[in-house]
């Protein structure tokens, strides 16, 4: 193992390299990343693990959760040791603020794409922000040793899209080591070094933020100017909180206490914080000692855009829910949660996501990780609605839609980019306008690819659009989308009525053009989905007073065993009891029982109603309107 | 109160809705062959006498014994009469008690019903399950409309009560073919008609078909549109109601099944016969084979139920080892007790007698069960009768269930079971 020269601390901004690298999920981040500890020399040979980064048996082994790294790697270039800071960025689309403050924190971007499937649009838009913070863009085409690989042809598309030679993209395999110490090399020659002020008072950028269970909140950050010491009392500038740091350090490859870290260096401070939002992503860390007067530029709070109710199919459960939402707050500062009430399904929490992705993860933890059984609401977007009586309501929930009349609604937009090969531009032009997309330009990327750009709803993409679009791409299409103001729109309210009762947890705020075919689809899943009963049952669709759609379930006319002698008396008996016990599990609406199941399969999307009846009963619905 | 139930598990050929335990094999091993079938019944009548007795169960003679099957006319008349006659020794059979074999038309003639009768046979009960020919073909039967007709005919001439058994809501079954069924079924004179759903098991031919969309599967409310034809034809022609699927003029229900209804004794034999006593001491039974072992003599035991063996050649060396040939038991607490007593009760004319039913909440709730049984005031009713469900006899406190209640009979016992604490 080598022992570097430069000290944490005490080493020249002028021998810093600040770089994070850009790719898409599978196209082997890791194991590049992997290659580059392995060639600095920190991590030895025989303890080299594929995937080191990741970390996944250590996580399992101690419990910690690291989501994200920023390793200190030792490289020397022309006899001159220096030392690169490589700084994991999230990988995905909702966590765009995240990803931003991963690149303010470095000088240099390793552009990594797949050389057997080009580039993909959460890439292009992580890219796009990288030369957006003016870092130095170093394209590379991975995979290389694949028999499948393209390389002339990736590496086309990409000096198209930053404006290189293609002879510029280098060509590395992480797999065989190929080619990455000569990007260590482009990356000392090519990426500036950080240019703070080392003089001035301490500043520091947290651009991450992890919580484990052992240390506590473990928060990295970048040094911009200044030095911070151990045990010297730190300030976030942004949330306005001071603490008293446990330790400083880097990480080389584990964790190293230092005794300071300087202008340029990235590390860890590990506070007395108790969760993250004590420490949030994107504020200024400064010396409480000798405070900066301005913080870094860009900290804002997370807002959530999508919103959803989460209730336990067994109520019961809905301590074991709130026990689970505050451990997973510990680590997700974008999380946000409130109990609710609902008539429908009981005690559970409205929760605000930053997006779909952020939903989908956040249930599967529960279901995985705590073991919790849930219904999930329909999401749906935070929308600012004015009632006529000039009154203004922030509606996260349907259930806060001001009854009466509608002065004005302001649904949240997002400017959404699309990839698609080419011959699917008509598919995605349909989709996107079905669902209220404006097009805005769009490119071809190579010959056979275009990026699209739309500005769309925000609330259309959260509904069904992501699965849509795969499907009607044959699963080529990639979607990125980023908040973009807000628009007013036609929106309504649809209420779902049982016999005459509004089910709170089927109420849809949609535009009133889809208010019929949404009116429609939930009464005929609902008319399947409900056992007949002894009674009729209406299932009505309204905006306000006004039915828009309604089914009938048939009251049950027949309900006995046809033959109960000597031999079928035990039989009879149990199963009545059966019967007795399953009851249990169903939800009394007014005097109807509902079965869980029938909540859950309503509530999922998916099966949109295509086949002729229900086609009909929108087109019928909406004349009645006209 | 005792009722004996021989149940004949042979057939020529089995039905495509037919989950009895009944073998189309001459000879299924260790004695249970058609030939010696009745030789073993009545070994088994001996050793189930011998149980009783061990258990201080002094059962009164038999007023009714029940031959059912399976097909038990595919046995000689000779075998029926000498199993009757084994019951007649070892029991005692009561005067005037009421003695039924079901019968396959196909199996019987004249001569064997006559011969029925003599041996002291009082009532047969006639497969007839429709009287449309692709009805008939769509179940499997091989028998005509005219066979029918003659066996009836016959139990006439030969002074047994005849009655006839009908199936509704086979898959291809019309409203019409169910009217004209109905009305050859009365037609024929009889004084006593049962009309059942088809009720599809899985297991069967026919469920197998339905699951795979080959057939239609039987419809509710198709079935309950026959079931009120049936009811009004049956009325009309002077056939009441006595049992959710039974129809009889006056005096002539089936006395041996109204008691099940009313949850009596009765001695089941032959493979698979379930058997009932309503004996606390039954329940202490230790020489049976997968008997209740941890009997918690700290509870009170209402009574007790056991079933034969299913498969006749298991059964029959059970008995070649002079073992009674039970495959399994029951004990019956008393909030079981009540429970069956409700479901079973509701099903009948007569109704539910709810002072008995208060009585068995009683037996229950000193019993120290967990369910917090209740004592049911005639006042709780009112929502059942505004339904339409029942009705309830001021006096008595007997409720009797509607048509409606009679379609609907599983949601009112699940009520009846709110309203006790069940």
């Amino acid at each position: 193992m080598i022992e570097p020269k430069n000290k944490p601390g005490y080493t020249d901004q002028s021998l810093i390299r600040n770089f994070c690298i850009i790719a898409h999920i599978d196209h082997g981040k890791s194991t590049v990343a992997d290659r580059i500890l392995q060639l600095s020399g920190i991590v030895p040979e025989r303890e080299m693990r594929d995937r080191f980064l990741d970390r996944m048996d250590i996580e399992q082994e101690r419990g910690i959760t690291i989501k994200s790294q920023a390793v200190r790697v030792p490289w020397t270039f022309d006899g001159t040791e220096y030392t690169l800071g490589m700084i994991d960025t999230p990988g995905h689309v909702d966590f765009t603020y995240e990803v931003s403050r991963a690149l303010a924190a470095c000088e240099g971007a390793v552009l990594l794409v797949d050389a057997t499937q080009g580039i993909e649009a959460q890439t292009l838009s992580n890219l796009y922000m990288a030369i957006d913070h003016d870092l130095t863009i170093i394209p590379v085409l991975n995979k290389i040793d694949l028999p499948s690989a393209e390389p002339d042809k990736h590496a086309e598309e990409i000096a198209g899209l930053i404006g290189c030679e293609p002879s510029d993209v280098l060509r590395v395999s992480g797999k065989t080591g190929e080619g990455v110490a000569e990007l260590l090399d482009r990356i000392v020659m090519e990426v500036p070094a950080p240019h703070g002020d080392p003089k001035a008072p301490a500043r520091a950028l947290i651009f991450d933020s992890v919580y484990d269970s052992y240390r506590g909140i473990v928060t990295y950050i970048r040094m911009e100017d200044g030095e911070l010491h151990a045990r010297e009392k730190v300030h976030m500038m942004g949330i306005g909180m001071t603490h008293d740091p446990i330790e400083i350090g880097v990480i080389s490859p584990d964790m190293m206490p230092t005794k300071a870290l300087g202008a340029g260096e990235v590390g860890y401070i590990i506070t007395g914080a108790k969760d993250v939002s004590q420490s949030k992503v994107g504020d200024t860390l400064t010396s409480a000692v000798r405070p900066a007067t301005e913080p870094l530029p860009g900290y804002r709070d997370p807002q959530p855009m999508v919103y959803a109710g989460l209730f336990p199919i067994d109520n019961a459960q809905f301590p074991e829910l709130r026990d689970a939402l505050d451990k997973l707050k510990l680590n997700d500062a974008a999380l946000i949660y409130e109990p609710e009430t609902s008539v429908a399904l009981g005690f559970g929490f409205r929760c605000g996501f930053l997006g779909l992705l952020h939903m989908e993860i956040v249930c599967e933890r529960l279901d995985r990780e705590f073991g919790l059984d849930l219904i999930s609401t329909a999401p749906n977007v935070p929308y600012d609605v004015t009632a006529e009586d000039g009154s203004e309501h922030h509606v996260t929930n349907p259930s806060e839609f001001p009854d009466g009349k509608i002065k004005k609604i302001v649904e949240p937009m997002v400017a959404a980019d699309i990839i698609t090969p080419k011959e699917f531009i008509g598919a995605v032009m349909d989709l996107c306008q079905d669902h209220r997309g404006i097009m805005g330009t769009m490119e071809y990327i190579s010959s056979d690819r275009v990026e699209m750009h739309y500005r769309i709803p925000l609330a259309e993409i959260v509904f069904d659009f992501f699965d849509q679009l795969k499907s009607r791409t044959k699963g080529y299409a990639s979607l990125d989308y980023h908040e973009d103001g807000e628009q007013a729109a036609d929106l309504v309210k649809v209420d779902i009525l049982i016999q005459g009762d509004k089910v709170d947890a089927f109420s849809a705020i949609v535009h009133r053009d889809k208010a019929y075919s949404y009116g429609v689809m939930m009464t005929k899943k609902l008319r399947e989905l409900i056992p007949r009963q002894q009674f009729e049952i209406p299932i009505q669709a309204a905006i306000g007073s006004r039915i828009i759609a309604r089914e009938n379930i048939r009251a049950l006319r027949k309900d006995v065993l046809a033959k109960c002698y000597g031999g079928d008396i035990s039989r009879k008996r149990k199963l009545l009891e059966k019967q007795k016990a399953g009851k249990k599990r169903m939800k009394m609406l007014g005097h109807v029982e509902v079965p869980q199941e029938a909540f859950i399969a309503a509530l999922s999307t998916g099966d949109a109603g295509n086949d002729r009846d229900t086609k009909d009963k929108i087109r019928a619905a909406q004349k009645t309107e006209g | 109160m005792l009722e004996v139930y021989v149940h004949v598990p042979f057939c020529m050929r089995r039905c495509g809705y037919c989950d009895f335990n009944t073998y189309t094999a001459v000879d299924l091993g260790a004695g249970a062959s058609r030939g010696n079938y009745a030789n073993m019944v009545v070994r088994e009548m001996e050793l189930t006498r011998q149980w009783q007795l061990d258990h201080g169960i002094e059962e009164p003679t038999a007023d009714t014994v029940f031959f059912g099957g399976g097909t038990p006319t595919i046995l000689s008349a000779d075998d029926l009469v000498a199993m009757l006659d084994a019951i007649r020794r070892i029991w005692g059979i009561a005067p005037g008690a009421e003695i039924t074999t079901e019968a396959n038309p196909d199996t019987v003639n004249e001569y064997y019903i006559n011969r029925l009768a003599e041996g002291g046979f009082t009532r047969i009960s006639f497969g007839m399950q429709s009287a449309v020919p692709h009805v008939l073909r769509t179940l499997d039967r091989t028998h005509t409309p005219a066979n029918v007709a003659a066996g009836v005919e016959a139990a006439n001439k030969a002074g047994l009560r005849s009655s006839v058994d009908l199936i509704y809501g086979a898959p291809g079954e019309s409203l019409d073919d169910w009217r004209t069924s109905v009305r050859t079924a009365i037609d024929l004179g009889v004084n006593h008609i049962s009309a059942y759903a088809l009720t599809v098991e899985p297991t069967t031919k026919m469920g197998r078909q339905i699951a795979a969309g080959t057939l239609p599967k039987p419809d509710d409310d198709d079935e309950a549109a026959k079931y009120e034809i049936a009811d009004d034809l049956f009325t009309a022609a002077g056939l009441e109601w006595y049992e959710v699927s039974n129809w009889a003029r006056p005096g002539y229900e089936s006395r041996h099944n109204l008691g099940y209804w009313r949850n009596v004794d009765w001695a089941g034999l032959g493979p698979g016969a379930h058997s009932h006593y309503n004996h606390a001491a039954a329940a202490e039974t230790a020489d049976v084979e997968d008997a209740p072992d941890a009997f918690d003599t700290a509870k009170q035991v209402h009574g007790l139920r056991s079933w034969d063996i299913a498969h006749p050649r298991l059964w029959g060396t059970a008995i070649n080892e002079s073992r009674v040939p039970w495959g399994g038991s029951e004990t019956i607490t008393p909030g079981e007790n009540l429970e069956e007593l409700i479901m079973l009760g509701l099903r009948l004319r007569e109704g539910l007698d709810l002072n008995r039913i208060n009585q068995a909440v009683a037996e229950a709730e000193s019993n120290g069960e967990t369910a917090p049984f209740r004592q049911i005031d005639p006042a709780e009713l009112r929502p059942m009768i505004d339904d339409g469900l029942i009705v309830v006899d001021a006096d008595s406190h007997r409720v009797v269930p509607t048509r409606k209640g009679r379609l609907l009979n599983d949601a009112v016992i699940e009520r009846f079971f709110d309203l006790a604490g069940i």
